[in-house]
């Protein structure tokens, strides 16, 4: 089957290279996303939302082929809904992460998705697991994905504290995506931002003109 | 299946694979035997927009083989549901079978369920279509319509990727088009600012873009019904047909005549009656 093989998703349209990240805090996540959709060099969407609920405290944030992610994140929410109700309780954001991480494994040649998996249950609080392209599972307090998290990894590694509020997680996760859009080509437009609780989600958008501004040559 | 992938950063512009392609199906046939199948393709430019009260979808109306002209009427706006339809640019063939696939399901659904549509449903299951072909079905698709949800456009492309936005402009001259959108949309226009802002983005394609041209169609979706007006403008270019060909007697001068008698021959002869009662 591979004489026509088309490499997948790399030439789609509505390949989308990002900047996402997801943090956690004591009590819940944020979770942060840009919003810009190439095709080549074309910008098919400037207002993409690439925040997806897969539960009512779970989210995910997907990066890579739009199409793929879009195609997983629905048969993932499909199959985790038809859980908790099979378990007449909430899903875990473990067992979110594990489904994603199977189907990401299983389908790794035909697809192209990096997904960080966010969210608040109540056996452990807020949880950020990452799903990167190949299919690996690892929990970590704050992760970044995307193209445009190459160039924040540092900016990540010294601002990063345990311990914050969710207040200086939505400024940091805010700071974070505005430096990545900045250097990044492939990320722009606004940023939208969720905090994920118990108590429920909020979500916010911070517009182009209104982004945390910093030095620039 | 263990494949080592390198991946190559996505080429802009055109992708010629198939071309390399053609050319050795070419040599394989021989000399001057080399007629590879043109597909027709719409190179189109197509437009949707949310308006107070709906929706207006805009398309132009040629559709190329190659550099020439297939069909100069050509109807991009296809109808999906009484209140949902949808433009389509691409490969000609794709998106006419393709809506019309969806057109069929979803009366099915509404003759099951006794329910109307709704536009999110038809962009799911064209969604749901167009990622398990994986890219091989060649259409890009605004999905436009009324339900009792509101006014929606969605965008679905060949791989399966779906977005919702308020304005959108698709196809060989969406460039231009979205230069116009982008400049004069406004939420909640009222339809007739709304049904000028859709033709003038589409003008702005079929003046820029060679694969554009011809006759501008809209169709406008509100909670009351369609409007489909085709065409809602005439291009400006219009060729003098005569269509009668027919020529008197005597306009081709006979030179000479010859006549030459049939040698036949009586065979056989059956005669059978038939029954007039």
């Amino acid at each position: 089957s591979c004489d026509f093989y088309v490499s997948p998703a790399r030439r789609s349209s509505g390949f989308r290279a990002t900047t996402i990240m997801a943090v956690e805090f004591d009590g819940g996540v944020v979770i942060g996303a840009d919003s810009r959709t190439t095709t080549g060099a074309y910008i098919a969407n400037r207002v993409t939302d690439k925040l997806t609920p897969i539960h009512d405290r779970i989210f995910c944030c997907r990066s890579g082929s739009a199409a793929d992610t879009q195609a997983i994140a629905d048969a993932v929410s499909y199959q985790l809904g038809f859980h908790s109700i099979e378990l007449d309780e909430p899903p875990l954001v473990q067992t979110a992460a594990n489904l994603f991480k199977q189907m990401c494994y299983r389908y790794r040649e035909e697809l192209m998705a990096g997904i960080i998996v966010a969210g608040w249950d109540k056996r452990r609080g807020g949880q950020v697991y990452t799903v990167p392209m190949g299919g690996m599972l690892v929990r970590q307090p704050v992760s970044v994905g995307g193209s445009g998290s190459s160039y924040i990894y540092g900016f990540i590694d010294s601002k990063y504290k345990s311990g914050m509020t969710k207040e200086e997680c939505l400024r940091f996760t805010a700071d974070a995506l505005a430096l990545a859009m900045e250097r990044d080509g492939s990320s722009g437009g606004v940023v939208r931002l969720a905090a994920i609780t118990e108590s429920g989600l909020e979500r916010s958008v911070i517009l182009g003109n209104q982004l945390p501004t910093f030095f620039s040559a | 299946m263990a494949l080592s992938h390198v991946f190559e950063s996505p080429v802009p512009g055109f992708n010629f694979e198939n071309s390399t392609r053609n050319l050795l199906l070419e040599d394989a046939l021989g000399e001057g035997k080399s007629n590879a199948p043109k597909p027709l393709k719409t190179g189109t430019t197509i437009a949707g927009v949310v308006c107070k009260d709906g929706v207006v979808l805009g398309a132009d109306t040629r559709a190329t083989s190659s550099e020439v002209v297939a069909d100069k009427m050509c109807a991009k706006i296809h109808y999906i549901a009484p209140n949902i339809y949808c433009c389509g640019a691409g490969t000609a063939a794709d998106t006419e079978k393709t809506t019309e696939l969806l057109s069929s399901n979803l009366t099915i659904f509404s003759m099951n369920s006794g329910r109307n549509p709704r536009v999110v449903m038809a962009a799911n299951i064209l969604q749901n279509m167009l990622f398990r072909y994986h890219g091989a079905i060649g259409a890009n698709l605004i999905l436009g319509g009324v339900d009792c949800t509101g006014s929606h456009i969605y965008r679905v492309g060949p791989y399966g990727s779906m977005d919702k936005v308020p304005y959108l402009a698709m196809g060989s001259g969406d460039l231009a088009a979205m230069g116009v959108l982008e400049d004069r949309f406004k939420p909640r226009m009222e339809q007739e600012e709304a049904k000028t802002l859709v033709r003038d983005a589409i003008r702005a394609g079929i003046m820029s873009d060679l694969g554009s041209g011809n006759n501008i169609d809209i169709c406008v979706i509100t909670s009351k019904g369609v409007d489909y007006i085709r065409p809602y403008q005439e291009s400006e270019y219009k060729d003098n047909r005569q269509k009668k060909y027919k020529y008197k007697p005597g306009t081709t001068p006979v030179l000479c005549e010859k006549v030459v008698r049939l040698e036949l021959e009586l065979v056989h002869e059956t005669v059978q009656k038939m029954e007039t009662s």
